[in-house]
């Protein structure tokens, strides 16, 4: 009895532990347990995220950066300490740490500013044909304003990228490499090391999109030689409406403002406006302050979870969701990339996705269907959309079994 | 809670897996483009007018089983029917699949197009539903751009 006590251990990751932590987990809908697949779309939030940021609005909301009063104090310290553990998730300073709208809000910015001091006629800008659309929509728009080109990178069968012709397609008029961690819609994890190396043999800059990455992998941004890291708040289980962006020092130190407004100079006349240095240069007006508060919190809250025995736990459920999938006749896998991280996407025979994700839907399950914004991955299928099933840290075995058993459902429907 | 098979009813299977009237029209004197940018679903409808009537209407094109068989149904249902009476057609039609049967009128005289019945309760589905109607009605409108359900 006292061997059996002593020998007991708390368990290093506990999934039914964690799973509980996220209030919704527990609801039902349309009758049944919430099934949640959807989660590269947005993650559910732990309650100590939700609880963040109830404190904030409950105890210390104030405006930052301004205010000498006490609560302004509070705002202003808690929300520079979810900068501070933010830059310790990427292994960075927190002055190289810019809070945006999102992902797509920090593509926007360095195109808007990096790009246009870089980027001229004739320049090109290579992208990746499985970025999604807010990783390709910008540089067009760039491209457009100086007369450059988008070149696309193209993908493998299997969804990984063609190395190969990266190395052919970059050179001499490349300005920016932008290429993703983790592919939305096929869940394929790109060989940064290898690609930025490719990059920096040409001293081409890389901004990595790492919305899908950053809550699988994390990031080790100096490390890594990117110039620019990007990822959401809310796919990492922290709130919307905030995102990251971070980037090299000599870069946001030479980049122009992009957003005009308070919070972002230094001294305002109309003769004369000097701007504030840097992340201050780059957060123009009121931020979203309980929602970085909110997403500090979610980071360090993954932290203490681990993010390797996250993504070992996932690793093992993908694997596991893989040979499940594979059982359903007629199944076919878009995308069987050499590595996978947070989501697969499928086609149930010929079945409509949209018919399929509303049949599970009614079994309580959630999941994507659609072009998931990556259309160019889609055409490069030869399919107008797919199925996504998307994983997070609180996903289980029984998520999974419950999305076969949903499919079979379909298959009868459509029989 | 609606079943499911109050969307997927016999019928709307059967025109989704065997849609009517599918392939191109020789002769046609209209057409149109519909696009669903959510999903990716595409349609082309085509209808052959004399005077004010549509003789025959044809659809291509790639969408759910619930687009396809409001197409199949649709270009089945509008042959012999003037402008007019197609708008009026589609008026209870988008009546039947927003807001359900009970707003839709009489339902004899709904015809096939009661099997559609069940969209009301899938608010998501209602724009697959209903993309075949908009593309045939900007069709018949002589509308060049192409319609999208956004």
């Amino acid at each position: 009895m006292t061997t059996a006590t002593a020998a007991r251990q708390v368990p290093a990751f506990d999934p039914a532990g964690i799973r509980a932590q996220f209030p919704i987990l527990s609801r039902e809908v349309r009758g049944k347990p919430l099934v949640y697949l959807d989660t590269a779309a947005t993650a559910q939030k732990p309650r100590a995220v939700l609880e963040a940021e109830r404190r904030f609005y409950e105890e210390e909301c104030a405006n930052v950066h301004r205010g000498v009063h006490y609560l302004s104090e509070l705002a202003t310290r808690d929300y520079e300490g979810a900068r501070a553990t933010i830059a310790r998730f990427l292994h960075a300073e927190p002055r190289d740490v810019i809070f945006v709208r999102g992902t797509t809000e920090a593509i926007n910015l360095v195109a808007q500013t990096f790009g246009r001091q870089r980027v001229g006629a004739g320049d090109e800008l290579l992208v990746t044909t499985m970025e999604h659309h807010s990783n390709i929509v910008p540089w067009q728009l760039l491209a457009q304003a100086q007369g450059a080109k988008v070149v696309p990178v193209p993908i493998t069968d299997a969804g990984d990228l063609d190395v190969e012709a990266l190395e052919r397609l970059i050179g001499p008029r490349t300005k920016l490499l932008a290429v993703t961690q983790v592919s939305n819609a096929l869940g394929t994890v790109n060989p940064l090391d290898q690609v930025i190396r490719i990059a920096k043999g040409h001293g081409v800059p890389v901004l990595v999109d790492g919305a899908q990455g950053a809550p699988h992998l994390g990031f080790d941004a100096p490390a890594s030689g990117a110039d620019f890291y990007a990822f959401s708040g809310h796919k990492l289980y922290g709130p919307t409406g905030v995102g990251v962006l971070w980037a090299k020092r000599e870069h946001l130190e030479a980049m122009p403002p992009w957003q005009g407004g308070g919070d972002m100079i230094h001294s305002v006349g109309f003769d004369r406006t000097t701007f504030a240095k840097p992340p201050a240069r780059f957060e123009a007006g009121t931020p979203a302050i309980a929602q970085a508060i909110g997403l500090g919190a979610a980071v360090a809250w993954l932290e203490a979870v681990g993010l390797a025995a996250a993504a070992a736990h996932e690793r093992e459920l993908l694997a596991y969701a893989e040979g499940a999938l594979r059982e359903l006749p007629g199944l076919r896998f878009v995308g069987t990339p050499l590595v996978r991280a947070g989501a697969i996407s499928f086609l149930l025979g010929d079945v409509h996705p949209h018919d399929v994700a509303t049949i599970v839907d009614r079994h309580g399950v959630a999941v994507r269907a659609g072009h998931h914004c990556a259309q160019p991955v889609m055409k490069r299928f030869g399919v107008a959309a797919t199925v996504r099933a998307s994983f997070g840290v609180y996903s289980s075995r029984e998520d999974v079994d419950a999305l076969v058993r949903a499919l079979r459902a379909v298959q009868e429907v459509f029989a | 809670m609606s079943e499911l098979t109050d969307l997927y009813q016999e019928v709307v299977l059967d025109h989704g897996k065997r849609p009517r009237n599918y392939g191109p029209l020789d002769g046609a004197t209209h057409h149109a483009e519909g696009l669903n940018p959510l999903c990716g679903d595409h349609l082309t409808v085509f209808a052959k007018v004399e005077g004010d009537v549509v003789k025959e209407a044809r659809f291509t094109g790639d969408g759910c089983a619930i687009s396809k068989a409001s197409a199949s149904v649709m270009t089945g249902l509008v042959k012999g029917k003037s402008a007019g009476e197609v708008d009026a057609l589609y008026e209870r039609f988008h009546a039947l699949v927003t807001e359900g049967p009970g707003a839709a009128g009489d339902p004899e005289s709904l015809g096939k197009l009661a099997v559609f019945g069940g969209v009301h309760d899938y608010p998501a589905r209602v724009k697959c539903a209903s993309l075949a109607w908009h593309t045939l009605r900007s069709a018949l409108r002589g509308e060049g751009a192409p319609v999208s359900t956004e």
